[in-house]
């Protein structure tokens, strides 16, 4: 295919979705007003993302970066509203013009550290910005070492400890368990490079990668599984909300 | 011959897949979506509470994962306003805001629930870990205001809540790790029961919680949110995307199949037990 | 001032992680009311992050502009997107940014009919890319791929309704793969994973890891 045919495969597309939108208007399967001049914009950029699929081509790039700068002005005004406003202007400084109540001076720390951490893109002042990611990292390193044993070593290690008899199960529950625990520690080993994996950790760190290999064709099945279902997600809405051919 | 078909543009199978969606949701067949454990475990967990209980769903995701966790978010809404539990909503993504407040208030109408009252919307706040310590130790410093600005210290729905330690029941819809930081920070440290809906794609990485039973029930992709609309008699995008998510796994299993006889029979097979390198 | 831009930083580092580990140990109301302040603080910092990832996104494609690199043009949209969305955002509906956020304007319409369509759209484009590498690449080429492509299968037909039509053992095999060695290798690198995130920390917080420092003295 060259430049002009892919061309007009674009002027063809364009027109078609102006020809349809506007039939739906002029028939009355769209009223005149925002959410169905939004709905029209919304399956104008499902296309134009999908138009990917025949080629990377102006519109899709269009879509892509536009998409990224909403984004970035949504999450910055999202920001704002729900979170600087009513933990740092609402209380701080709206009582210091207002005085209907006494300013919750203690923000103010937060807040410096959190401008100091803008100073990052500065390059005379970005050593503030230290002071800041090293209140935030010492906090969260702080808060990870006994929270991750308790959580992530602890209790996950404690259903490979149980007993596999406490009479009553099936044997078949019990070989699970055992198959469960033998997985576990052969992934480990796999995972343990300190030693060289020869003889019977060899064969251990062997066996761990037959079972990674199992968890990755499952977690494999599962990624096809979420992909089709945003796929599936964007027809319901071009078909329902647009065509209206499903109800 | 067999090379070529291997080697078919790529165009072509976008094609077949895109068919097999389309006239899938086109043609009207059912299939049974029975619940799963996993599943059972959350919905039995909400038939349990008594009314009035306390119930906060963390809508953690944004846009990029809607057409997942967003029939999961409003199949489960219906089951708690159903159930006339207090439903407190929260997001720690700040994507998914509006779509967190669209499901909360509209499925709420649909139930005659007033905002403020019988669900609260506390919104977006950064901070992931951190923010859950401060909701475990005081639910109205970490949100001195819900969504729309109001004091969360005089809302009706938040009486008798001062933490997270006081709620009944805690759901994470999550698209990204915020699963595992709600447990280790949350559940853990709070000691509250907690559910979660995750999209497929993190799934698997959750058995390990299951199976501690640090989570009691786990909703994963479409097909989890299909089993929970079943399960509130509520059968919506879930349950009709079933049809199409069938078709195409089949479809992609076939296509597996296929390609993997063709490089048996083309010969494939020995020149990798050879070795690249090995004389013919 | 290496004393300011390093000795500063290393002990704020050093005091805030061994005074929240060991807050663990210490149910005394006084060191949960620390706790509390601290994570508040930890809150509000975090959301100026937001601002440092919009100077990133702007310099970058201010710089394509700038530079004129190939594409250069399509880096405007993403200013066009950004300058719209705040200039409503900060609007409000007319009610300015100082006031609570009004519901119902033209902002939350930006984000219902250009950001979620546009956002879930972009990663279903993936479902095409998987099921063409499913068919061009997934070979059973070895023992290891063998049980990785079986795995697939059987959790691809196991988990949707269609696979119990085809056969009632599909389903429960499938629950088996997830629940036994699907769960025993995630448990394997959950544990590993901790480990590796507990080792950091303690190196964070005794100053052997220093990334979070950045580049110079």
């Amino acid at each position: 295919m060259n430049r002009s045919t892919d061309f007009w495969i674009l002027v063809g597309t364009l027109i078609a979705f102006t020809v349809i939108n506007t039939l739906f208007f002029a028939i009355g399967s769209f009223k005149i007003n925002w959410d169905s001049f939004g709905i029209v914009i919304a399956v104008g950029l499902t296309l134009a993302m999908y138009s990917f699929l025949y080629k990377d081509n102006p519109a899709f790039k269009i879509a892509e970066n536009l998409y990224v700068g909403v984004a970035l002005g949504y999450t910055v005004i999202i920001t704002w509203y729900n979170a600087l406003k009513p933990d740092i202007y609402d209380p701080l400084f709206v009582p210091i013009f207002t005085k209907a109540t006494e300013p919750e001076y203690l923000v103010i720390v937060p807040m410096i550290l959190g401008i100091f951490m803008l100073m990052r893109i500065s390059a005379r002042l970005s050593w503030l910005s230290r002071w800041s990611f090293a209140f935030v990292v010492g906090l969260g390193s702080g808060l990870t070492i006994p929270n991750y044993i308790h959580t992530f070593i602890l209790k996950q290690i404690e259903p490979s400890m149980r007993p596999l008899f406490y009479g009553g199960e099936s044997i078949y529950v019990s070989v699970n368990g055992i198959l469960v625990l033998v997985g576990v520690v052969t992934v480990l080993l796999y995972f343990f490079f300190s030693i060289e994996h020869k003889g019977p950790i060899g064969v251990a760190s062997k066996i761990g990668i037959y079972f990674l290999m199992v968890s990755f064709g499952a977690s494999f099945g599962y990624t096809v599984m979420g992909r089709m279902s945003l796929l599936i997600g964007r027809m319901i809405f071009l078909l329902r909300d647009w065509l209206g051919v499903l109800h | 011959m067999l090379d070529k078909l291997v080697n078919i543009d790529r165009r072509i199978i976008f094609a077949l897949v895109a068919a097999a969606v389309v006239i899938s949701l086109l043609m009207s067949f059912s299939l049974p979506v029975p619940a799963t454990p996993p599943v059972m475990g959350i919905y039995d967990k909400i038939n349990d509470m008594p009314p009035g209980s306390h119930v906060l769903i963390a809508f953690d995701y944004d846009p990029a994962a809607k057409e997942e966790l967003q029939p999961m978010a409003i199949a489960l809404l219906h089951h708690c306003y159903s159930r006339d539990l207090t439903v407190i909503g929260l997001t720690l993504w700040p994507g998914g805001t509006g779509l967190a407040e669209q499901a909360l208030t509209s499925i709420a109408r649909q139930y005659n629930r007033k905002s403020g009252e019988d669900f609260v919307f506390l919104g977006y706040k950064p901070g992931v870990a951190s923010l859950i310590i401060n909701m475990g130790e005081n639910l109205y410093t970490a949100f001195p205001a819900d969504f729309y600005g109001n004091d969360t210290k005089t809302l009706p729905a938040l009486q008798g809540v001062e933490s997270l330690r006081d709620l009944d029941y805690v759901i994470d819809l999550a698209a990204g790790a915020s699963i595992e930081t709600w447990i280790a920070f949350g559940k853990e440290k709070y000691k509250f029961d907690m559910g979660a809906g995750c999209t497929a794609v993190i799934g698997p990485d959750l058995y390990p919680f299951l199976d501690s039973d640090q989570i009691n029930g786990l909703m994963a992709g479409l097909k989890g949110a299909a089993e929970y609309e079943v399960l509130v008699k509520y059968p919506a995008q879930a349950v009709e995307g079933m049809r199409p998510q069938s078709v195409t796994h089949a479809l992609i299993v076939v296509f597996v199949i296929f390609s993997n006889a063709v490089f048996f029979a083309s010969g494939g097979w020995r020149t990798v037990r050879r070795g690249p390198g090995a004389r013919r | 001032m290496p004393f300011l831009r390093r000795t500063v930083p290393l002990a704020i580092c050093f005091v805030m992680g061994i005074m929240t580990a060991f807050q663990y140990f210490v149910p005394h109301q006084l060191s949960r009311d620390f706790l509390e302040l601290m994570t508040r603080w930890d809150k509000i910092i975090a959301g100026f992050a937001v601002f440092i990832g919009a100077y990133s996104l702007f310099h970058l494609h201010y710089s394509r502009i700038r530079f004129k690199v190939a594409g250069w043009g399509y880096s405007i949209f993403v200013f066009i997107g950004a300058i719209v969305t705040l200039g409503f955002g900060l609007y409000n509906g007319g009610d300015g940014f100082w006031v609570d956020k009004n519901e119902g304007t033209m902002f939350d319409w930006i984000y219902i009919y250009v950001q979620v369509p546009a956002g879930a759209t972009i990663f279903s484009i993936l479902a095409f890319f998987m099921a063409s590498a499913a068919y061009r690449t997934f070979r059973a080429r070895t023992v290891e791929s063998a049980l990785l492509l079986v795995a697939a299968i059987i959790v691809m037909l196991g988990r949707v309704p269609i696979g119990a039509l085809i056969s009632e053992h599909l389903p429960t095999a499938a629950d088996w793969i997830m629940g036994v060695p699907n769960l025993a290798a995630k448990r394997g690198i959950l544990l590993g994973v901790s480990l590796g995130a507990i080792a950091t920390s303690i190196k964070i917080i005794f100053g052997i890891e220093r990334q979070y420092l950045g580049g110079g003295d």
